[in-house]
């Protein structure tokens, strides 16, 4: 489970939609894994204005990975002049598509709920109880 | 023939055997690449976007989505949920790009709003007319994966449903329910009134009409079969007109007031005087 689809999952529970402590799911005991992927700048570009940069800053310390900037990178930065992705596009691209969650599990804020990763895939069924 | 909705539900449906089946049988990926590349033709992007694919199944049509070439606005990164833990296995053994969730697309989707520029889903949704326990209805499941999908879509997205109905009922059954969560909907069908009948649910999350979608293809007639606001009667009638008066004095007379017979001067205009 890549970083980026992190920034995008909330709680599946109905008691949870309304709540804003349901997003993010917070990764734990997770197991990271760097898998190669190709760099795609565009994708990048068309993502970054969604991408909640909080939320990024506060899963990369969970998961223990170096800090970040304060503020996102600006999207005039991603290309040289000679039409070359920058360190900053780089690494972005790395954090977001290539850092994988292999196994742990994602804990709602709100309702406290474990989701568990295997394999790279979380388990999001919910008991009719939950629903 | 037989509809393995009818036979059990999907998670103990697609078991390792058939999900293996399903996943090597070079008909059936033929069918799906055909299929999901119609999608991908009405959904029109021309840029990389961020895609959900419902019912993902073994990332068939996942692998089209990151396949697209960069002339063609690709390739694009997608998530996938499907609720057979088979399938999904098979589509770790294919090493796909996208990232996955086992989920139920009936318990909702779980992505917070307007995370998505588009949604695929073929094949899939309508195992959502089968409740498979007492405690869940079709309309409820409906009702939770449409109100979901509608979140998770910013504006302006579009969602290309391809589905096999069963009956012309829940053809209906599907698309009202998707026009109750607030899409733009409209039915696309291609090789009508042949066995290879394909139905499309095409939906579109504010701005702009459905029909939008297919005016750049030819050979799409489009029908509408949409009601037209029509003018309650009351409306038409303006207060003081002739109609109005002859109205007004029936509902008196009705009552049991005293009213002036009716002549053909009922209600005509006076000569404009000095």
């Amino acid at each position: 489970m890549k970083l980026l689809t992190l920034n995008f999952l909330t709680c599946a529970r109905k008691t949870c939609k309304t709540n804003p402590a349901a997003f993010p799911l917070h990764p734990r005991e997770a197991e990271l894994e760097q898998i190669e992927a190709e760099i795609n700048p565009l994708l990048i570009q068309n993502l970054l204005p969604r991408i909640n940069w909080e939320v990024l800053k506060t899963i990369s310390q969970e998961l223990g990975l170096p800090s970040l900037p304060e503020s996102a990178p600006d999207s005039e930065d991603f290309m040289t002049e000679e039409g070359e992705p920058t360190q900053t596009l780089k690494d972005l691209h790395t954090l977001l598509m290539e850092m994988n969650v292999q196994n742990g599990k994602l804990v709602c804020g709100s309702c406290e709920h474990e989701y568990a990763i295997k394999e790279g895939i979380a388990n999001f069924l919910l008991p009719s109880h939950m629903v | 023939m037989s509809r393995p909705e009818d036979i059990l539900p999907p998670d103990l449906f697609y078991n390792d055997i058939e999900s293996r089946k399903y996943t090597t049988n070079s008909r059936i990926k033929s069918i799906q690449a055909s299929m999901t590349n119609r999608a991908l033709e009405l959904l029109d992007l021309d840029t990389p976007s961020l895609i959900l694919d419902v019912g993902c199944g073994s990332g068939l049509s996942g692998e089209i989505l990151s396949g697209v070439p960069e002339e063609h606005g690709g390739p694009h990164a997608w998530f996938g949920m499907d609720i057979s833990s088979s399938m999904l296995g098979e589509a770790l053994e294919r090493d796909v790009e996208g990232d996955m969730l086992l989920a139920d697309m009936g318990q909702g989707v779980p992505f917070r709003a307007g995370t998505f520029d588009a949604a695929i889903s073929i094949s899939a949704i309508q195992w959502l007319c089968n409740a498979e326990t007492s405690d869940v209805t079709p309309e409820g499941r409906l009702k939770r994966f449409f109100d979901g999908l509608y979140a998770s879509l910013r504006r302006g997205g579009k969602a290309v449903c391809q589905f096999y109905p069963k009956n012309p009922q829940q053809r209906s059954m599907i698309s009202n329910a998707a026009i109750k969560a607030g899409f733009g909907a409209g039915i696309l069908e291609d090789d009508p009134d042949t066995k290879s009948l394909k139905v499309y649910l095409v939906l579109t999350v504010g701005g702009g009409d459905v029909s939008g979608t297919v005016s750049r293809m030819s050979d799409v007639d489009v029908q509408d079969a949409r009601r037209k606001d029509k003018k309650r009667g009351k409306e038409f009638e303006r207060k003081g007109s002739k109609a109005w008066i002859t109205r007004k004095k029936a509902q008196s007379e009705a009552k049991g007031k005293i009213v002036k017979p009716n002549s053909k001067y009922t209600g005509r205009r006076r000569k404009t005087a000095w």
